[in-house]
This record gives C-alpha cells, structure tokens and sequence, in this order.
C-alpha cells in the first residue's frame, strides 16, 4: 500500500521535509512497513504506555530565577537582528507551489 | 422570520503569576528589554530540557477547585506542533490528552434590563484547564517588510480555561470573565491585566434555529478588553444571522476582532484547518499529584503536591466574600458586587466602617455614590484617592452627630477632594457649615430675618 501524493504533500506542507527523489519517497514506505509490524501484536486489553518515563517522577523545580540575562549570547545566532530583537519574515512563507518545487512530488 | 439561537463557548488563556517560567528559570516580567528573560530552553537551543516550576502546578491546582473541577491526579503533556517565528522550538507543549483538571463551573451575576437591583445568576461549565507555554511577542514591521521578535514571553506558563457554549451574548460572555478575573486575582494565581495581556480571551461564536443542530462556528481573536469582548461577540452573532438570512454560509475560520471600526474580519495566516500533529512530550514523565489519603510517606516533600492542603488554604472567592458583606453590614446584594468590582473598594468601605459610628448601610450610600462618582469621573484608582477612608469617616461622624447637615457634609467632600490636607473639622470651621444647636441663637437668627422683611 503505497503513500498517496496527496498525503506526501500534506507532510511537506507540515513537516517541510522534502521527499526530492524517489529514494526518499521509498525510505518513507520501508520506515511506515517496519512500524507497521506493531499492528502484529495483540494488545486486546493492555493500557497503552507513551511513554517509558510513565514511572519516573517528574522533578518539580522551585519558583526561583536562575537563568535569562544573556541577550548578547543568544542574539550570536541570529542572521539579522535590529536593536537585540530577532528579525524574521513578515508571517509563515508559504511551501511555494508544487510545480515550482524541485519536489518528488513534481514526476508522479 | 424563525428565531436566531446565538451560541458562545470562550478559551481563556491567564498568565500564571509566578516569578519563573513554567519550564525554565528565566524571569517572567512584563516591559523588559527585549530578549534579556530568555534562557537557552527558551530560546530552544539543542541540548536544553524542560523543567516543570512547582508554582505553576500550585496555580493550576488553586484554579481548578475555584472552579469546581475534577483534578486529574494524573495528567500528561504533549506537542501541539506548528511553524511562527514567536514559537523557537516549532512546538508549544501543553496537555492536549488529560489536562489537569476538569468539569467545573462557575457562576457569575447579571443584571437584567441594566438595573443593577435586578441581579440573576447564570453558571456556565468549564470543561478544562490545562497547563502550557506562551509564546514569544512579534512585532510587526510592515514597513520594512519584516517581524521583530522578543522572546521575552516564550515559555512563560499558561493556565488555559476552556468554557463550554452555554453563553448566549456578549453580555454574558463579558460577565463571565470579569467573573473569572476577580477569582484568579483573589486566588493570586494570576494578575488577570488583559492591558498587560495576563489575560486572552478568544470567543467561538455560532447561530442555529431553535430544535437544530448547531451552526458552523467562527474563532475570533485580538480581543484586548472586556468590553470589547462584549461588543466582538455581539457583532460576530448579528453577522452570522445577517449572512445567513442572506442565503450566505459561515466558514468555520478565524476571524479578528477590529476595535476601531468595532466589526470582525477574517485573518491571514491561518489557512485552512491546522494539523498540529500531537504528540506525548517525550521528555516529561507524567504530572502526579497527592491528596492527603494518597500522600507517598518517604516523599521530599518538596517534591509532593498535595491537592487537599492547597484546597484548605484556599481564600475567600468573590461570591463568598460578598455574601459574607451582605451578612455583616446589611448591604444589598448589588451593593457587594460594585464594592468587589473594583480594586480595593470593599476595603476602603470596610475601614470606614470600622472607623466611624455611621451605620454601614448609611456609609454605603457615600462610597456607591459620592465617592465612586467622583473617582469614576476623574479616572482614578481607590487607590489614587485623594480622600483617604481615614477623612471620610471623620467627616461621616460629624455628619451622624449632627454637627454638620448632609448638604454641609457634601460641599466639604467637594472641598476634600482636592487633596489640600486640611481635615473636615477645619473645612468645617472654614465655611462656617456647623449646625446650629443653640435655640436661642436660632430664635434671634429667625427674629433679625422677620425684622428685616417688616423693614422693606
């Protein structure tokens, strides 16, 4: 049961993962077919786990301010910046259109 | 034409007053320079982890059973996924799976026809609360074709209230959470400023015909006070019937609230229904917390949140504090609820009160009327008041031992008013207001009148 394109597009769109080539298309298929072996097992009225830190405590921290105050530091990653405020485009650009992307999606 | 059935469920989002974020240590205060409260977990450099702040926990425990919810002994969080330059990791975590807590109420006054002595009470169900990050703040540069981000908010803790539909009006809405205002201020569990932006309030408004399903609902956003959140549903309800009696549809979009021409318009950027793709955070294990049947013995305590103590230390909510006012002084009903709607007025009765021999429900005719009147007027505070409880009750109390009359007790309030720190005796004294008491001196003042009249 292949991906549809439809859903490929979907998960480019969300994800912004590209799928260039057919390798990555294939990769994707063998990825969904090795998690699929789970539909093997029979878990007729197990709890499900998400997570295996279900038994671990979660450590609460005291209300105490003990970090921030390194402006300089974080700002060393930014492109651009104006007056120590990070600069970014105008909203979401959005994924261009399928046939102006050099996408898999493009030959099928 | 068949009746219109207007339909508003509201998601609330209050800041948690703390002094920490809810997964770093980074401060949280508002009108900071830009990007200096920002940790690295903040900024979502790779390597950094989450750390849950105990307060925020508290805070959502306070809330909830103000609210008469189930908390959830356990509860989970999760990714809600989506790409904005204000959200560094592409992710926000919250509880989308089982929040903290649950099926609550709360119950608020209207008045009905705008005549505050006719109060009637309405209740409506809270479905959630749940524990999550905010995001950080941008700036829209349009000029430059660009954004400006301060990441000063990113990662401060949310308590987000979701409200079931039960409201019908902007009326209702607004009453609703002004409600849940005073309650989070009463609790401390946040500041609830919606000017500082402690509190958002998003309202899905829909319409149908009596007997039918629900019509197709709208998100409206960038509702900045309560009384706009008044007018913004109000309008988006007669746009939808309007639309529809028309022969339109109504998208199920996310429109903005514009106060300046008072109308909702669709927003950009939001296309299409969203795929958040949830996930479990996998760096959390799950929120436990205690009561004291449950409590772990070999536990550090300060490790352990139990839900009974918080529920025993819980303060007075509005509605029990106004009754225990309308108990104690006598007060009406409409009364209580004017002194507890605006900060600090119940204590500034109360202090009266305890300082003068007038009758509460004497007192409380010149805090409703004279006093608020005239803060109401000039845009002050309680607060700000330049007559202090202090010199009201020392004018109240010439005033119940009759040495001056109610019309004199008014003119030297006016005369207090302008904060020159002469007390009322002196005002008194001043404009020569005492009441006579001698009856001789009454006598011949009456005489010297009649002469005067014969005279002419």
């Amino acid at each position: 049961q292949k991906v549809s394109v439809e859903v490929l597009d979907h998960l480019e769109h969300l994800a912004l993962v590209d799928f260039r080539d057919w390798e990555g298309v294939e990769r994707l298929q063998k990825a969904i077919q090795f998690a699929d072996q789970l539909q093997e097992v029979n878990t007729d009225g197990v709890e499900p786990m998400d997570s295996v830190l279900e038994d671990r405590c979660l450590y609460l921290r005291e209300d105490d301010v003990t970090e921030g105050n390194c402006t300089k530091e974080l700002l060393e990653n930014a492109r651009e910046k104006v007056e120590e405020y990070f600069v970014a485009p105008p909203g979401n650009i959005p994924l261009p259109k399928l046939e102006e992307r050099e996408t898999f999606l493009q030959g099928s | 034409l068949a009746p219109w059935i207007p339909v508003v469920g509201l998601e609330i989002h209050a800041q948690i007053s703390s002094n920490s974020k809810l997964f770093s240590g980074s401060q949280v205060q508002f009108a900071a320079p830009p990007n200096s409260l920002v940790s690295f977990f903040d900024a979502s450099l790779p390597g950094t982890l989450p750390v849950l702040n105990r307060r925020c926990v508290e805070a959502a425990v306070m809330t909830g059973l103000a609210l008469n919810c189930s908390i959830n002994k356990k509860s989970l969080f999760d990714r809600k996924h989506y790409f904005y330059a204000d959200l560094p990791a592409g992710y926000q975590i919250t509880q989308q799976r089982v929040p903290i807590a649950v099926n609550g109420s709360l119950s608020y006054s209207l008045c009905i026809d705008n005549k505050m002595s006719q109060m009637v009470t309405k209740t409506v169900r809270i479905k959630q609360i749940q524990l999550e990050q905010d995001s950080g703040k941008s700036l829209h540069d349009d000029a430059r074709s660009q954004t400006l981000v301060d990441l000063n908010r990113a990662g401060v803790g949310l308590m987000e209230v979701v409200m079931e539909p039960d409201m019908c009006c902007g009326e209702e809405a607004a009453a609703a959470v002004r409600e849940l205002q005073l309650i989070l201020q009463t609790l401390g569990s946040s500041q609830a400023v919606m000017a500082e932006g402690q509190l958002r309030v998003d309202a899905n408004v829909s319409v149908h015909h009596p007997g039918e399903p629900y019509g197709v609902r709208t998100e409206v956003k960038n509702i900045n006070s309560i009384r706009f959140l008044a007018k913004a549903v109000d309008y988006e309800i007669q746009r939808q019937i309007e639309e529809l009696e028309n022969g339109g549809i109504i998208l199920n979009e996310t429109r903005a609230y514009d106060s300046k021409l008072g109308c909702t318009v669709p927003m950009r950027d939001k296309e299409g229904k969203q795929d958040y793709r949830f996930m479990p955070e996998p760096n959390l294990p799950p929120l436990i917390l205690y009561d004291a049947k449950s409590l772990p013995a070999n536990m550090n305590h300060q490790q352990v949140i139990n839900i009974d103590w918080i529920h025993e230390r819980l303060p007075d909510l509005p509605r029990v504090r106004r009754e225990k006012l309308v108990e104690q002084y006598g007060i009406l009903p409409e009364h209580s609820f004017t002194l507890l709607n605006e900060d600090g007025l119940a204590e500034f009765f109360e202090n009266v009160v305890k300082q003068t021999q007038m009758k509460p429900k004497k007192v409380i005719g010149w805090i409703l009327n004279d006093l608020l009147s005239y803060l109401k007027e000039h845009s002050l505070t309680v607060k700000e008041s330049p007559v202090s409880s202090f010199l009201l009750a020392d004018l109240l109390n010439l005033l119940e031992k009759k040495e001056i009359s109610s019309t004199a007790a008014k003119r030297v309030l006016a005369e207090l008013w302008k904060g020159e720190g002469k007390t009322p005796l002196e005002i008194v004294k001043e404009q020569k207001l005492e009441l006579l008491q001698d009856q001789k001196e009454l006598e011949q003042i009456c005489q010297e009148v009649i002469d005067g009249q014969e005279d002419e």
